[in-house]
């Protein structure tokens, strides 16, 4: 931030309002097309489409979540996959239990590959998951306490830049080992699936589809104005700081541990939720939601989009993902990966502020050749390492 | 070439000539003493117990001419003469052989084959495996005295004691005194100090099967023999515990060699440029897919040069991952200078493109890489098996490494890579191109990885991942042995190594893996700059 900005910033910039009003006219007009068009008019959205556009949301979710420690913090996590999955897991565990003697071994508490495995009764870790209120604190403190124990630990010892990245990375790797084996208790290789209803709702009807849909909308939303409010805050300020020179905050006199810690655990908790929400979407959680690939393809969708601008990360998750369904699918899908390393290049190349971030540089640039008198500067962080 | 190999056939060749013609001047002095009329007398009544009695004698007879009589009798050969009184006879193509002497008989009356039954075959068998304990050839008996010691068969006892009574080769020798001593130790009636010699000598073995001879002591045994067995169990237990624990440091060895072939060429970059090159493990792949190309070119054109072919692929993978690197490192990472991360995330892009060309170029699936013959095969150090291909990927990675430590000491663009790696600003104002050196930095990483491609392709399936399966691994040797010095990487790697392979026996190779990871993580919060951190007055801003 420039020394002359002495306002506190809006919660919503324009960028921001544009942005959440898109979210809330999808939020409605996706299920009105969805439910009220004949499945033969051309602006029919087949329920199909609804799920994976709330599959978009919920990446969109998490890459806000990437976005606010490495936008405003510097942290370059390399294993928020991590985070996303354990509350993806948390969920599943509920809708497997919610299955109850549906399943096709009949027993009326075991998951089947429990039965399957030849286990008699259900592991510790397994209890309260039907409750669902128990499911939906542990989709928060999951992810949340894994990131707490993770910052401390790091954030103590002051591991930062490419150190901290790699330890991100041998974190996420070693969940992804232990979470393959059957003796966890999480369904090994196949993880969970099968899953017959959420909360009651069947989880194949169109109403859940949509209502899910709808619920990822609203929490993209919540979460990119919690995020707005934490990096307009004095909070956020110190974290900008901290990214741009943490050596100094730390000789003013700041505890820059703790707010990278809080930081950390926020953005873990964002992406327990976004992984939440996304397992009923999907159908399935199994352990590759963890392979190191995964996070780093996350990396990618905010740095396209623009670092440091939350609007721009959830926009680039949505536009990657939109080509990657895209791509994959078709004549295209033996090139896919030269077009998403492509990506990776030319993104950090020529385009290092991001779709956004660029946009940002050009509008500034405009008012200032307009000599518009108070423009607000550009929100565009300075990348630092 | 393989000399080695070569040499050792001679030497076995020597030494077998030489237990030949002892055994044969052993065996032709005892001839005279051994008088087998009784047992061939037998044999021509034609009856079955007759027949099989006559086949014990002749096993324990010592007689040179009983191992033809059974073989004989076996291939329905072995005939007698109905006359009076009956004579016993082989027939051969030139015509019959007096058993007893095993030369021509003159006349040729008329013949009748000695019948054989099931019985019977079970006890030429059993007379076969005894007579081999006699064989001239030291190769045969001692092949029968292991084949005794495992089976431990109570009835071939006399034949070991009578063949003891005349072995001289030391090596059979103590085959015999061991398979002795294994059927005494299970053998009920046997006196308490001949069990008791009997479990000192198995114990003295110290092997896994030593192990299962003593547990088979009878529970009826007196308590000095059980005491006996149990103290020669502990001991081999802990004997083959030590050497357990000597075959998991040499396979960590082997482990921690492979990583700082892969580890090493992403120090010095990551030392010189600060810079994680994610697109290193591409690199250890294309050195792979090198040696398959390389290989495949001399099973066309030159079949004859194939055990020279990992010689031929190594400069070749230097080469040419080497310019990959230089390429990659003037075409995109020189325009990222001091974004450390973002250099990170367009290495990785770098890396699926290459892992997409080569998947298109060659494939899906696994190539086939072979082994050149000095590679394969392996031996024995006590109780520990050491294989040749791994041998050679320890010299070769430990010869990289010193190569390596040679460039930075000795050239001068090892001088300046030094100097960049502690101060870049001042060493460009002291004159150094330190752009030059990042690219010639770049490119020797590269190439060390090529060349470590070319050692893992005889390891590990050559196929578009292999990169992918050893990245994770090399980042954390490098963050735990320190940047910018080539010594932490060879201690983090073999630490890393051997750590992994002695976790692996009490917590199985995964959760192994998981400890090691952790193991890691907690480390670098203590050591956050790695084991050998540089030591400097710079301050991180």
């Amino acid at each position: 931030m420039s020394t002359s900005d002495t306002r506190q910033p809006a919660l919503l910039t324009t960028s921001g309002l544009v942005f959440l009003g898109v979210l809330v006219a999808a939020a409605v007009l996706v299920p009105v097309l969805n439910l009220a068009t004949a499945p033969d008019s051309p602006v029919h959205v087949p329920t199909y489409v609804v799920s994976l556009l709330g599959k978009y949301l919920t990446y969109a979710l998490l890459a806000l979540s990437v976005d606010l420690i490495w936008g405003y913090v510097g942290i370059l996590s390399l294993g928020h996959g991590a985070f996303f999955a354990l509350g993806g897991y948390a969920m599943g565990m509920y809708l497997m239990r919610q299955i109850g003697p549906r399943g096709v071994y009949g027993d009326p508490v075991l998951p089947d590959f429990m039965v399957f495995l030849n286990w008699k009764e259900l592991p510790w870790f397994w209890y309260g998951f039907d409750l669902f209120p128990f499911a939906a604190i542990m989709v928060l403190l999951a992810p949340g306490i894994l990131a707490l124990v993770f910052g401390w630990f790091a954030f103590r010892s002051r591991v930062t830049g490419v150190y901290l990245s790699i330890i991100t990375q041998a974190m996420t790797f070693a969940l992804l080992l232990a979470f393959f084996r059957n003796d966890m208790g999480f369904g090994g290789n196949n993880g969970l699936t099968d899953f017959k209803d959420i909360l009651g709702f069947n989880i194949q009807a169109d109403g859940t589809r949509i209502v899910l849909f709808v619920l990822s909308a609203v929490a993209l939303g919540l979460g990119y104005v919690l995020c707005r409010f934490l990096v307009r805050s004095h909070f956020g300020k110190v974290l900008v700081a901290i990214r741009d020179a943490e050596t100094r905050v730390r000789f003013t006199g700041y505890r820059a541990e703790n707010y990278k810690l809080v930081a950390f655990v926020v953005s873990a908790m964002l992406a327990g939720i976004a992984g939440a929400l996304y397992v009923p979407q999907v159908g399935i959680i199994n352990p590759s939601e963890f392979s190191p690939a995964n996070s780093i393809e996350i990396i990618v969708w905010v740095a396209v989009g623009g670092r440091g601008t939350l609007v721009g990360a959830a926009l680039g998750a949505v536009l990657v993902n939109y080509a990657k369904t895209y791509f994959t699918s078709g004549l295209l899908a033996p090139y896919w990966l030269f077009m998403l390393g492509g990506l990776f290049v030319a993104v950090t190349l020529f385009l290092p502020k991001g779709i956004v971030g660029t946009f940002y540089d050009w509008r500034a640039r405009r008012r200032a050749s307009d000599d518009i008198p108070g423009a607000e500067p550009a929100a565009t962080p300075k990348p630092a390492e | 070439m393989n000399f080695s190999a070569r040499l050792r056939s001679l030497g076995c060749t020597l030494l077998l000539a030489l237990m030949a013609l002892g055994a044969v001047a052993l065996a032709s002095g005892r001839v005279q003493a051994q008088d087998i009329s009784a047992p061939l007398a037998a044999l021509t009544q034609d009856n079955y117990g007759a027949t099989e009695s006559a086949l014990g004698a002749l096993a324990v007879s010592g007689s040179p001419a009983a191992a033809a009589i059974v073989e004989a009798l076996a291939n329905g050969r072995l005939v007698y003469s109905s006359e009076t009184p009956r004579r016993l006879f082989i027939q051969s193509e030139a015509g019959l052989i007096d058993p007893s002497t095993l030369q021509p008989v003159a006349d040729s009356p008329a013949v009748k084959p000695v019948r054989v039954n099931n019985r019977i075959r079970r006890a030429i068998e059993a007379a076969s495996g005894t007579l081999s304990l006699v064989s001239p050839d030291p190769a045969k008996r001692l092949e029968a005295a292991n084949a005794v010691a495992r089976s431990r068969d109570a009835a071939a006892l006399p034949a070991l004691d009578l063949a003891l009574s005349k072995e001289a080769d030391p090596q059979v020798k103590t085959a015999l005194t061991l398979a002795r001593a294994s059927i005494v130790i299970g053998q009920a009636g046997v006196p308490e100090a001949d069990r008791i010699a009997a479990i000192e000598v198995v114990g003295a073995q110290g092997n896994q099967d030593a192990l299962a001879i003593l547990r088979s002591v009878p529970v009826d045994a007196s308590p000095a023999v059980k005491d006996a067995a149990a103290a020669a169990i502990a001991g081999i237990e802990r004997n083959l515990a030590m050497w357990g624990v000597a075959q998991n440091v040499w396979y960590g060895l082997s482990l921690g060699s492979v990583l700082l072939l892969a580890a090493i060429g992403l120090a010095i970059t990551f030392g010189v440029m600060g810079v994680i090159n994610m697109a290193h493990g591409e690199m250890v792949m294309l050195g792979a897919y090198v040696t398959f190309v390389v290989q495949e070119l001399i099973r066309t054109y030159n079949p004859g040069l194939f055990d020279w072919s990992l010689i031929i692929a190594i400069p070749l993978a230097f080469l040419f991952t080497g310019l990959i690197g230089v390429i990659i490192e003037r075409t995109v990472i020189r325009f990222l200078y001091g974004r450390a991360l973002e250099t990170l995330l367009a290495t990785w892009g770098i890396s699926l493109i290459l892992q997409q060309a080569i998947r298109t170029l060659f494939g899906p699936t696994n190539r086939e890489v072979g082994a050149p013959s000095w590679m394969s095969g392996s031996f024995e150090i006590g109780q520990l098996s050491i294989t040749y291909g791994r041998l050679w990927i320890i010299v070769f990675a430990l010869l990289v490494f010193v190569a390596l430590l040679a460039v930075l000491r000795l050239t001068r663009i090892g001088l300046e890579m030094r100097a960049v790696t502690q101060n870049r600003r001042m060493a460009a104002s002291m004159g150094i191109r330190t752009n030059w050196v990042d690219a010639m930095t770049f490119g020797l990483g590269s190439g060390i990885a090529g060349m470590a491609g070319v050692a893992l392709s005889q390891i590990d399936n050559v196929s578009p991942n292999l990169g992918q399966s050893y990245i994770i691994d090399s980042f954390l040797v490098v963050v735990f042995g320190g940047v910018g010095n080539v010594w932490g990487t060879l201690v983090g790697a073999m630490s890393l190594g051997v750590a992994n392979k002695l976790l692996e026996p009490y917590a199985g190779a995964v959760l192994g893996k998981i400890a090691l990871l952790v193991i890691v993580i907690l480390f670098i919060q203590k050591r956050p700059r790695g084991l050998f951190a540089l030591k400097g007055r710079s301050i991180e801003a």
